[in-house]
């Protein structure tokens, strides 16, 4: 019988030798090749006496086994170092920069509508709308504004052609109206969208937004009002605790009304809201008049209900510490990409308005 | 309104401090805007510190001045000074304060294209000194900024806001009558005057008969042998810290009263009325020279106090010059009168007038108040300037018109949300001044004479439950059932929409909803602008009818700022007439500038339509538009370059309007000196998507993949350039539906080797069987037949 221990040292001092995958390639044929020396040993099994044959073929089998595995692991060695040899040479400088990419911004305004959208629908509001252009009559007269009242003076109003009694709606108001108007109590409903009055300055804009709010069944009283903006204001502001002061004041369309504030203080030059002794005024709302509902052919002996109307642009600023409301409007594109949120930032009430 | 702790107590005993009654005043509805030092109007008077002072844009003696005024953030002031340098302490003054020598209201104004902020001011215009040339040069130190420049003297004052449905309470007995009603003191009663009025009132007065006569009732006094003069020292006080300017001893008295009563009077020097007072309505182009030291032209129908020789006055709004009181007058003729609301409001407007006393009548004043007011002044005058008084003439009359109405105990707390007994109610309303009469749980009511706004039990009951407190509303949780679902389909889409574009890099924008003709113009298709009546300045007179105008305005202004590679966009109205409703909403969005820019990596490119063809194709997939259903055309808009632009319809190239894109014309670029040389856009019609009929929760399709191998082959042909690649791309697929995967144009070429007219075109085909392995017999079959149909459809030759 041959002497395998010798084969195998022969052919492993072979292998040893081997120094680059050209040499490796030539070794393995002349092993395994077709006249390979593992070749010709197996060749040999047939002609052995059937004694021998069965220690003959298992002691090749590990021969062989052996063999390729030390092959394989020459062959991944190979591999690997040519690799770590081609990882030497591909260094670069990874703080260079990317390439070019586009980061949009969603506007403060639209992003408070969503936020406010959120909260109201989880307490069972929905959204309706109204045209920006308005006739007198769903601007003011059917909401219960006299003829004379001061708010009608063209110095407030934006009128389109004074003979047609069109006008640039000077608050979301209206909207209340045309929603009465096409459908039946009861109603729970919030229109956000964009008013118009002829102010400029510091903290007044030609344009800016508004959200009504309507709550019309048989027994809403003034304290589901004050329930309900308790719930907004607290989840708005993402705060626990919260003052609020109901404050009697007067719209025509509400009766009563009242203003409401919020308590803030200053703290190291940035606005807190909800806590401190100084109140800031967020809101206007009331027990909706009867006179409204008659006009609207809802019979006020059986409904009645509250309204608010809040300025959106007003709630980011202090949600957000903006400062200078006509910014809002500029369109600098330094000012939207810092104030303005990631489109990804969708506000929900289940996983919260803001990151 | 304008009242101080001592005033009220003229009217009020209390043992209430000023804090407790400014809260209880905003408690009840009477908001105390602030408490301040009786200065009046000179407290806005700031020392202030000249932070930056530079040379204004567009003016070589003007001056751009930043001013810290202590508030935390700098304030821009126009200044015309020359002395106005960096590091300057000066005084400051804010828009709303009247300058003490012109007695002018200080506004916010352009200057120069530059909007200014209050003024600095010179010694000449505080009557300081005769210094008109340069501002007040003070010696301050930085703790100084935002002291007030004028030291304060005496007691406070509390600046109260009065809602317009409230007249009374632009009297200090009104508010003390309602501060009495909360229970925080007790309304002093009026007493009785004694004054010996032996003679009659020599003056004639009449009322015209006309129908729509603005003046009910005229009361009047006259007054004999008075020696006007300056006003005592508490007197001045009082009127300065009304704001007001002590004039004398007559005018300051009626000034009093007014704000002491909501009463205005008015005194005439009775030796300048030619002979007789006539209240009548105007004539058209009568004029008169008013106190404000304005000539005023009337019109038909506005309420004037005449005499013998013409207009003297506007009842109920300013008196003349003519009959003026000066400090020579020896006789007066004191008026007491009620002006119709309407009266005062319609003339006020057309003249565009607005004074203290226009304000009450406006608002309107208690018709029972003649007689009072002519006692209180009368006294005031007889007591400051001597003389003796006339009886007292009241001609006229006022029609009553107010009803009883009938209020129900259970009607508040269904409304307020907590009860209130009978007692309560009739406690609180007659020290209201209301009349009561109980029976049972039914009231019946009669306002009183000064609260023209309680009119039905509503007024009554805001009455009532602001005199106990709104605090006392309780607080009831909100439900959280639904009455229908929060957002239709057309505000989804809204909201998805701008988040959709936004994703892409879109950096949203809102912007105004008018906008300025000049630019509107160029991106409309309307007939005619829609014009504003009263627009806030002349570039923005108009509603806009596309997104573009403003979009393109704010581009510019980040430009000439050197912000040149934007990406702009906004989703909101447009407005196609002037009628509610004409109005749809889009998406607008631009780009403009390069996609990259001088950069180590990449190439330096510019946007191109093909950049805003995929943004406006991606807004579409992801609000829910299938590529296939998308057909691309090149039909355009005026304000598109006519070849580099293109629109997206819905189904086929007829379908309904999706979206049009492309480069915004080069000559618009130009117009609206944009600085940059290519501006890309798309405009979506949001109200053309349709409603996708597919719920997300709807069972999909079967999913199927094929198990055999897909093949690519590649295409070359020579076309006429009038064929369109998507024409061709559509032309392949239709061969074989099935078999047809992909096509996808790779290289197309214009030019040398290619014959005139023509271009080459080169695309690959991917080829996915579903049933069995392509053969190659099956793949040559397959080939011809794309390369025959290509080649007889368009008279195409292959390219070798």
């Amino acid at each position: 019988m041959e002497n395998f221990n010798q084969i195998e040292s022969d052919l492993l001092n072979k292998i040893k030798g081997i120094s680059d995958r050209n040499a490796l390639d030539s070794v393995k044929t002349e092993i395994f090749g077709k006249k390979g020396i593992i070749t010709e040993l197996f060749k040999k099994i047939g002609s052995l006496d059937q004694s021998k044959r069965k220690e003959y073929a298992s002691k090749l089998n590990a021969l062989k086994t052996k063999v390729i595995e030390i092959l394989e692991k020459k062959l991944v060695d190979f591999d690997q170092s040519e690799i770590n040899k081609k990882l030497k040479n591909e260094k670069i400088d990874i703080t260079l920069p990317g390439r070019t990419y586009f980061a949009g911004k969603i506007h403060p305004v639209s992003q408070v509508i969503d936020e406010v959208t959120s909260i109201f629908a989880e307490i069972g509001f929905s959204v309706e709308e109204g045209p920006d252009v308005e006739s007198e009559y769903y601007n003011f007269s059917a909401l219960n504004t006299p003829e004379n009242h001061p708010a009608r003076d063209m110095q407030d109003t934006f009128y389109l052609d004074r003979s047609k009694d069109l006008l640039l709606r000077t608050h979301t108001s209206p909207v209340q109206i045309r929603t009465m108007l096409k459908s039946k109590p009861p109603f729970k409903i919030i229109a956000p969208g964009r008013t118009y009055r002829c102010d400029s300055d510091q903290t007044h804009s030609p344009m800016f937004h508004q959200l009504e709010g309507l709550h019309i069944d048989k027994n809403v009283n003034m304290g589901h009002l004050k329930g309900c903006l308790y719930y907004f204001v607290k989840k708005f502001f993402e705060i626990e605790k919260v003052r609020i002061r109901f404050r009697p004041s007067h719209f025509p369309f509400t009766e009563p009304s009242a203003e409401v504030d919020i308590g803030y203080k200053i703290q190291d030059g940035q606005i807190k809201i909800g806590e401190g002794d100084r109140w800031l005024e967020i809101l206007g709302c009331g027990m909706v008049h009867p006179n409204v509902l008659k006009n609207v052919k809802v019979n006020p002996k059986q409904y009645q209900g509250y309204a608010f109307g809040v300025g959106l642009d007003r709630l980011a600023m202090l949600k957000y510490g903006i400062n200078d409301l006509r910014a809002f409007f500029e369109s600098d594109i330094r000012w939207l990409e810092f104030y303005g949120f990631d489109p990804l930032d969708v506000p929900t009430n289940y996983r919260g308005l803001s990151r | 309104m304008i009242t101080s702790l001592s005033w009220l107590k003229n009217h009020l005993s209390t043992k209430a401090n000023l804090n407790q009654i400014a809260e209880r005043l905003t408690e009840i509805g009477l908001e105390v805007e602030n408490i301040k030092s009786s200065n009046g109007n000179l407290d806005n008077f700031i020392i202030c510190k000249i932070i930056k002072s530079q040379k204004h844009p567009n003016a070589d003696k003007l001056k751009l001045c930043e001013v810290d005024i202590g508030t935390g953030n700098l304030v821009k002031v126009v200044c015309g000074a020359q002395n106005a340098r960096d590091g300057l302490f000066a005084v400051y003054v804010p828009p709303g304060a009247i300058i003490p020598k012109t007695n002018m209201k200080l506004k916010v104004a352009k200057i120069r294209g530059i909007e200014s902020f209050g003024m600095l001011c010179s010694g000449y215009e505080l009557e300081e000194s005769s210094d008109k040339e340069g501002i007040i040069e003070l010696n301050k130190k930085e703790k100084n900024i935002g002291d007030k420049y004028f030291k304060s003297s005496g007691e406070k004052i509390m600046d109260i806001a009065i809602t317009p449905n409230r007249p009374d309470c632009l009297g200090v007995r009104g508010i003390a009558r309602d501060l009495a009603s909360s229970g925080l003191g007790q309304l002093k009663k009026q007493s009785p005057i004694k004054i010996n009025q032996k003679f009659k009132q020599p003056i004639k007065v009449s009322i015209g008969k006309e129908k729509d006569q603005g003046c009910a009732i005229f009361g009047s006094v006259y007054i004999k042998n008075v020696q006007n003069k300056e006003s005592p020292d508490w007197l001045k006080k009082k009127i300065i810290s009304l704001g007001l300017k002590p004039v004398s001893a007559i005018v300051d008295a009626t000034n009093y009263v007014m704000f002491d009563l909501n009463r205005p009077l008015h005194a005439y020097d009775a030796d300048k009325i030619n002979k007789e007072i006539i209240v009548r309505n105007s004539k058209k182009g009568e004029s008169f020279q008013a106190l404000d030291n304005k000539k005023y032209t009337l019109q038909n129908n506005m309420c004037a106090i005449a005499d013998k020789s013409g207009v003297l006055g506007l009842g109920g709004i300013i008196g003349g010059a003519r009959s003026g009181t000066e400090l020579s007058t020896k006789n007066i003729l004191l008026e007491s009168a009620y002006f119709y609301p309407s009266s005062t409001r319609k003339t006020g407007k057309i003249l565009n007038i607005d004074t203290d006393a226009k304000y009450r009548f406006d608002r309107g004043i208690d018709p029972n108040s003649i007689q009072i007011g002519l006692e209180l002044g009368m006294c005031m005058i007889l007591d400051l300037c001597g003389g003796e008084a006339s009886k007292f003439s009241i001609i006229g009359k006022f029609k009553d018109e107010r009803k009883t109405i009938n209020l129900e105990l259970e009607k508040f707390s269904k409304v307020i949300g907590f009860p209130i007994t009978s007692s309560e109610i009739k406690k609180i309303l007659s020290s209201l001044g209301c009349s009561l009469k109980m029976s049972g749980k039914k009231i019946k009511v009669l306002a009183p004479s000064w609260r023209p706004d309680i009119k039905e039990d509503v007024d009554l009951i805001e009455e009532l439950a602001r005199i106990k407190g709104y605090d006392k509303v309780p607080l009831i949780n909100p439900e959280k059932g639904n009455i229908k679902d929060t957002l239709n389909y057309k505000q989804k889409l809204f909201h998805f929409s701008q988040r959709s574009v936004a994703s892409k890099g879109f950096t949203e924008a809102v912007t105004w909803s008018f906008t300025d003709s000049k630019a509107d113009v160029l991106f409309s298709e309307l007939k005619n602008e829609i014009k504003l009546s009263n627009p806030i300045s002349s570039d923005l007179d108009v509603l806009r009818s596309s997104l573009y105008s403003n979009l393109m305005i704010s581009a510019k202004k980040n430009i000439h700022r050197n912000f040149e590679d934007l990406m702009l966009f906004e989703v909101g109205p447009v407005f196609k007439g002037s009628k509610p409703g004409e109005q749809s909403t889009m998406i607008g969005a631009i780009k403009t500038g390069k996609y990259s820019r001088k950069n180590w990596i990449e190439k330096e490119r510019n946007f191109d339509v093909f950049d805003i063809k995929n943004d406006a194709l991606r807004t579409l997939n992801e609000i829910g538009i299938d590529n296939s259903k998308i057909a691309v055309s090149n039909k355009t808009k005026k304000w598109y370059h006519p070849g580099r632009s293109g629109l997206l319809s819905l189904g086929s190239i007829n379908g309904p309007e999706l979206a049009y894109f492309g480069e915004i014309h080069p000559s618009i670029i130009k117009r609206l000196d944009l600085r940059t040389e290519n501006v890309l856009g798309f405009e979506i019609f949001l109200d053309n998507i349709p409603k996708s009929r597919k719920k997300i929760r709807e069972v999909k399709p079967q999913f199927f993949v094929s198990d055999y191998q897909k093949v690519v082959r590649d295409f070359a042909f020579v076309i006429d350039e009038k064929y369109s690649s998507g024409e061709i791309i559509s032309l392949v697929k239709k061969i074989d539906k099935e078999l047809i995967k992909t096509v996808k144009i790779f290289d197309v070429y214009q030019g040398d080797n290619i014959g005139d007219g023509k271009k080459s075109i080169a695309f690959n085909v991917m080829l996915e069987p579903k049933d069995k392995t392509l053969s190659d017999k099956d793949i040559e079959q397959i080939s011809k037949k794309i390369i025959s149909t290509v080649q007889e459809t368009t008279g195409a030759t292959l390219r070798s």
